[in-house]
């Protein structure tokens, strides 16, 4: 059972579409690193399928999904450092979906609460305010709130952004982790060496979906050239996109791993008439 | 010194109900005005009071100084503005300042016009400045219920307030309840000015909610202790702006929020938020 289904998927801003033509399945338990070059629509696509953006074409379906079962973090997020929350405020936000708006914390979820910051190294952190955290520190926080949340489906928009090698080693550890559990996580990641290292299955993004598959067969010099020639060929003012042929995703087999992922990307840097709509 | 602190309460019976006025201000008003600390949103609060304006305006030509109809004027023009910037902010390119500023500024111009056209000076006076010591049974009725309301209400949305405040984003991927403490919120704020309005006037009844939420986070670190200073804040400086006004014959709203600055300026000055504090030379710095 694929836990994401993709189906001719466009997603974009102002018509301009970031992810053009995406179709293909994440199967349930997969690991999947997003890597392409800046502006490829990564994490447009987690967005879209966190349901933060509405598709401009296509469909996302994720027919196991359970209520509640998807967590995401975006890259930054909006958070506000200067609000006046302790540390173990912002992770018991993770309970969320257990107590509600009105809720308290039972004996038993503020020991999960401390046990979360235990996992992610912030033991004696509790009571500091968010604030007087370092940078990978908070990340710690928020990878603690994300394990309080408890989604089959985990999306990360670049989590190791400025994090230190030391504290990347440990969130892959709790990534890792979470992937022995069975669940489903996309990850945006930029460096293709933590890439290589850690993560089975990659999908390679360019607008269009350039590969989809293991690591090694998708991280080639060939497949990422490809993707950054794409990328280059964007152009503001392109015609409209009458494309009926789906470029698509291989069906992916066992651990979300796909055979090799020859995808069929057709060109779009063909811009015909101008129209300026702007 | 009783007769200097208690007596002008235990005498006259306006300056007892200006008293209550202000504890219900005080207590509904100012923890609504940490959370437009907090969100950012102080000019916006601003905004908002010249907003009600034209509705109170609008009361006010029809009915004269009725309370229940500048009452409802005020706060349906508040809503009407918010909804409206709320609007053109998702549908536009406009960011949130930039439409409500041009619905407040037009919103105020029509308002002082309204008022103009049929009122005398006096009555301008009084919707620009309020009149916390001529509070009627009616007006103390309204401001002490719209705080009782207030307080049920902020205990209602705190959790999710607090998260739309802290991380948006995160409130919006768990729950539906964003939108509900954004707007939830909004109206409070719009609620609350009537009701300031009504004792300190369109202009000042935001320095009730800010100046006290300002100087408070210059103190506290966490957010209980945060609400419950700037409630003091707001009613000592309450009760010490309508002693300055009784004593020294000036009018009590402005005496009211010039004492609510004076708490600002002590705090900016020697509170651990404030400007002195990282300057000072420090003694012994921790060991880690």
């Amino acid at each position: 059972m694929p836990m994401i289904q993709l189906d001719n998927l466009t997603l974009g801003y102002d018509r301009h579409p970031a992810v053009h033509h995406l179709s293909g399945e994440i199967a349930a338990g997969a690991l999947v690193a997003v890597v392409g070059p800046n502006g490829a629509g990564k994490s447009t696509l987690l967005k879209g399928i966190a349901g933060e953006l509405r598709p401009i074409g296509g469909r996302i379906v994720m027919p196991a999904l359970p209520a509640h079962g998807l967590a995401y973090m975006p890259q930054r997020g909006e958070i506000d450092h200067s609000f006046p929350v302790s540390v173990f405020d912002v992770v018991a936000m993770g309970l969320w979906h257990e107590v509600g708006a009105f809720g308290g914390l039972s004996r038993r979820q503020r020991e999960r609460v401390r046990d979360a910051l235990d996992a992610v190294g912030l033991t004696g952190f509790e009571a500091r305010p968010i604030g007087s955290l370092s940078g990978g520190q908070l990340q710690r926080a928020r990878f603690a709130r994300l394990i309080l949340q408890d989604a089959p489906l985990i999306l990360l928009d670049e989590p190791f952004a400025a994090i230190d090698s030391r504290t990347v080693e440990d969130l892959v550890a709790l990534i890792l982790g979470w992937h022995a559990e069975g669940r489903t996580i996309l990850t945006v990641v930029h460096d293709l060496e933590q890439v290589r290292r850690y993560f089975p299955t990659a999908l390679l993004l360019s607008r269009e979906p350039v590969a989809f598959g293991p690591t090694a067969q998708v991280l080639t010099p060939e497949l990422l050239a490809r993707a950054r020639r794409l990328s280059e060929a964007f152009d503001d003012n392109a015609a409209e996109c009458h494309i009926e042929a789906v470029p698509t995703l291989p069906p992916s087999t066992g651990d979300g791993a796909a055979a090799p992922g020859h995808v069929h990307a057709h060109d779009h840097d063909h811009a015909h008439g101008h129209d300026h709509r702007h | 010194m009783t007769e200097f602190l208690i007596d002008p309460f235990t005498d006259f019976a306006f300056m007892r109900r200006a008293l209550a006025g202000c504890l219900a201000l005080a207590l509904g008003a100012t923890p609504v005005g940490v959370f437009l600390l907090l969100r950012r949103m102080s000019l916006m609060g601003d905004a908002m009071s010249h907003a009600i304006l034209p509705g109170a305006a609008l009361g006010y030509l029809a009915f004269g100084l009725s309370l229940g109809a500048m009452t409802v004027g005020g706060i349906v023009a508040g809503l009407v503005v918010v909804l409206a910037a709320g609007l053109v902010t998702r549908a536009s390119i406009l960011k949130e300042d930039a439409s409500l500023a041009a619905f407040y500024l037009l919103s105020l111009a029509a308002g002082v016009m309204i008022v103009s056209l049929r009122g005398r000076n006096l009555d301008l006076l009084h919707v620009l400045f309020g009149s916390v010591l001529a509070l009627d049974d009616a007006s103390l009725l309204l401001i002490a219920g719209i705080a009782s309301v207030t307080l049920v209400c902020l205990a209602l949305l705190f959790r999710p307030l607090v998260m739309e405040c802290f991380d948006p984003a995160f409130l919006r991927g768990v729950s539906r309840w964003s939108p509900v403490a954004h707007y939830g919120f909004l109206m409070l704020v719009v609620v609350n000015l009537v009701s300031g309005f009504h004792a300190l006037g369109t202009l000042m009844a935001v320095g009730i909610m800010i100046l006290p939420s300002a100087a408070a986070r210059l103190w506290a670190r966490g957010l209980p202790m945060l609400l419950l200073l700037a409630v003091l804040f707001a009613f000592a400086s309450g009760v010490a702006g309508l002693l300055l006004s009784f004593h020294a014959d000036v009018p009590a709203g402005p005496a009211i929020v010039l004492v609510c600055g004076v708490v600002y300026f002590i705090s900016l000055l020697a509170a651990p938020g404030g400007l002195l504090a990282g300057r000072l030379p420090v003694r012994n710095h921790l060991e880690r």
